[in-house]
């Protein structure tokens, strides 16, 4: 059964290649390939996940070792897979939200005459994510952690005929190559400490490494987390990413690929736990940009950067699970899977919204959509119950986990960690309940476009219809069946260790305050923009909200210290350069031609002044001539 | 008399000699000044000839007179050449060989 492993990345890359060789041939039914594949390696997820659980606890991971990469004495890569408790619930994720989200773009992407490359990158992103989770080594990671943030790149990029989508997808690459630094140095320190970069011996031996290494391991790790998981400080190219086609947004910037840094914590959990330096780190950003996300949610306008500040948010609440050690790294897994299901399907709902309204993003131009899409309204719905954590759906048995770890954390870091968690919780309940009463509530707000085309908001087809309704279920359902007898914890502690660890408040208490407090954002919301009517046009509001639009001058701050500050470099390396090295070189060249030239004034060609340096020299040797003898 | 005088008679030839290569313009001149410059070399050396009694500084006048015999069919060739072809027995005019 484990030589299976291998197929779950191989169908997606087959039909990857398949698509983007294929050429036009292939593009009438093309999606449906694309389709196939990604079906056909969640129905071998499935069977391997039914597998392994029909085994005993210790006999559960599974390995399979496909080829020696690069065998060079001390220095072995492999290409080996490793599927575990952990990299199951993924591996169901990925291609499960997959399968759905490939559905949809059949609909969304109808119209599009690109629509074979389309599926041929999402299938990409499918084998490279899938390669990410899978692979027993750092190395191997490494190879799907740049394969997804290519995908990434192609996908942000895939309306590339728009300035803005080109320059996103530009941006979206290079802030995510500064994380990709820290997990090759990463990778560098494994190898240069323990000698190897694979799982087991790394998390073996990890205790035999000093502090010092084991610290700048996990903070480099972190590092490659901010930058694929769109955290404080590398958080700002999530915003700009949902230039993509929603579904794009959906998959890679919502449920999957952001969700890697959260993977990469949790797998190099060994590391973390002995290095509380790196953890207090992780703790720290993770509440900085659960606040940072929820903040710039609130303030925007448009609906799918209003759903990336919360992307952002809510995976902030995961990496400061992860960072709180084995209390938090099951939540955080778990909270993963159920933003997974509500946050993709929010996007859907919002990608069909935009269907329905050609295209316009612009919340301010909705409004009293639940009369003309009544089941994107329904889903949408769900999604936004969920993901506030309202009692009972998904996003409550999570994220209410979450808030409890962070108080139960201990200290005052656990006050500080647990309240910066409620205020964030009420926060989230704001800024959805905003989306969701400017987008289905209130009276039309939209008008006719430039060319004097009204908007005929209309329910999507059924392609598109179907994925919502299964990530709507999965938002109610998921959280239920995880928090039921402590399954999912319990399937995961063999991987990740769990500790219950002593929480200051009971259970019941932190439910209730969080309850209270959300009830509280939602009260607020409501007054703000459901009491009285939306204006069309943005309010010029306080300094704070000018700044969230701006996402909290994040790119301001990254343009004046980064690239200022790199272009004040430059040219001072430019001025060194100009005046230092070149000065240096010019000057002896200068020299030699100057002198020249006053010497080149001794040839007048006058038989004289010949003679007369002839005399001049016999006179310098009859001169030395005596001298030497007188001496 | 002394014959340290015929030395001092050589070095005042030969600076006239000199001078004259260098201040006169006609080539023929400047020709006659080299030929007193050579002239006082050999009185210079057959006076150290009889001061030391022997006879090198005498043989290389011989070689010296024959030398310049030869520099000078070759030298009034070049500047009767020079006229031909220049108009002009002036050195300064066959300046062609500057940068």
């Amino acid at each position: 059964m484990d030589n299976l492993i291998p197929v779950l990345v191989g169908l997606p890359l087959a039909g990857a290649a398949v698509l983007l060789l294929g050429g036009r041939r292939l593009d009438r039914f093309g999606h449906w390939l694309g389709v196939l594949a990604s079906t056909a390696s969640f129905g071998v997820g499935l069977v391997l996940f039914f597998d392994m659980l029909s085994r005993s606890t210790a006999q559960r991971p599974a390995f399979e070792h496909l080829f020696t990469w690069v065998p060079v004495a001390g220095f072995q890569a492999q290409v080996g897979f490793q599927l575990d408790q952990l990299s199951v619930v993924f591996v169901l994720l990925i291609t499960g939200v997959g399968s759905l989200i490939h559905l949809y773009s059949v609909g969304y992407m109808a119209h599009d005459e690109r629509r074979r490359r389309f599926f041929g990158y999402l299938n990409l992103f499918l084998a490279a994510m899938l390669l990410l989770v899978l692979a027993d080594n750092y190395l191997l990671l490494y190879v799907g952690w740049e394969g997804v943030g290519l995908a990434s790149y192609l996908l942000i990029g895939f309306w590339q005929h728009k300035p803005s989508a080109a320059t996103a997808a530009k941006k979206a690459f290079l802030v995510n190559r500064v994380g990709d630094i820290g997990l090759s140095v990463a990778i560098m320190l494994m190898f240069s400490t323990f000698g190897t970069f694979a799982f087991g011996p790394v998390f073996g031996a990890a205790h035999t490494a000093s502090q010092g290494t084991l610290t700048g391991i996990g903070l480099m790790l972190l590092l490659a987390a901010c930058g694929k998981s769109a955290q404080v400080p590398l958080q700002s190219w999530l915003g700009d990413a949902m230039e993509g086609p929603t579904p794009v947004s959906a998959l890679i910037h919502a449920a999957t690929m952001v969700t890697a840094g959260v993977y990469l914590i949790t797998r190099s959990s060994a590391v973390f736990n002995l290095a509380p330096t790196a953890q207090l780190a992780t703790v720290c950003v993770g509440a900085v940009t659960l606040l940072f996300g929820a903040i710039v949610g609130c303030a925007k306008d448009d609906i799918k950067k209003a759903l990336a500040g919360s992307t952002m948010s809510q995976i902030g609440y995961m990496v400061m699970a992860a960072g709180l050690g084995p209390i938090g790294y099951v939540f955080a897994i778990m909270h993963l899977v159920t933003h997974g299901f509500f946050k993709a399907g929010l996007f859907l709902g919002a990608g069909s919204v935009m269907h329905g309204m050609n295209d316009e993003v612009d919340m301010r131009r909705y409004g009293g959509l639940r009369k003309h899409m009544p089941l994107t309204f329904v889903t949408f719905g769900l999604g936004y119950l969920a993901i506030i954590g309202f009692p009972g759906l998904s996003g409550y048995f999570s994220k209410d986990k979450i808030i409890e770890a962070a108080f139960a954390h201990g200290g005052t870091e656990g006050w500080i960690l647990g309240t910066a968690a409620l205020v964030g919780a009420a926060v989230t309940a704001f800024y959805m309940t905003r989306v969701m009463l400017m987008t289905f509530f209130g009276e039309k707000r939209w008008q006719p476009d430039a060319e004097g085309h009204e908007p005929h908001p209309h329910e999507s087809p059924s392609t598109m219809g179907i994925p919502m309704v299964v990530l709507a279920v999965g938002s109610v359902g998921a959280g239920a069946l995880f928090a039921w007898n402590s399954s999912f914890v319990k399937w995961l502690t063999p991987v990740t260790g769990h500790d219950e660890g002593h929480s200051p408040l009971s259970s019941w208490t932190v439910s209730g305050i969080t309850f209270a407090v959300i009830a509280l954002g939602v009260l607020v919301a409501w007054t703000m923009y459901g009491r009285q009517p939306v204006q069309a046009t943005p309010p010029v509001g306080s300094l704070l909200t000018r700044a969230a639009r701006r996402d909290l001058l994040q790119d301001d701050f990254n343009h004046v210290v980064l690239v200022g500050g790199g272009q004040h470099l430059t040219r001072f390396l430019v001025y060194l350069d100009a005046k230092g090295f070149d000065g240096v070189v010019n000057g002896i060249a200068a020299a030699v031609g100057g002198t020249s030239g006053r010497m080149r004034k001794l040839q007048n060609g006058y038989v004289r002044s010949y003679a007369l340096s002839m005399f001049g020299g016999a006179l310098v040797l009859v001169a030395t001539t005596l001298l030497m003898r007188a001496v | 008399m002394n014959p340290v005088n015929y030395l001092y008679l050589a070095a005042l030839l030969f600076t006239i000699g000199a001078t004259g290569v260098l201040v006169r313009r006609n080539a023929i001149v400047l020709f006659m000044c080299v030929e007193l410059m050579l002239n006082a070399s050999n009185l210079a050396l057959v006076t150290f000839s009889r001061l030391h009694g022997n006879l090198d500084g005498q043989i290389i006048a011989f070689f010296t007179m024959v030398v310049a015999a030869a520099e000078v069919v070759v030298g009034l060739a070049i500047i009767v050449s020079v006229f031909r072809t220049r108009h002009s027995a002036s050195v300064d005019d066959t300046n062609l060989m500057k940068l």
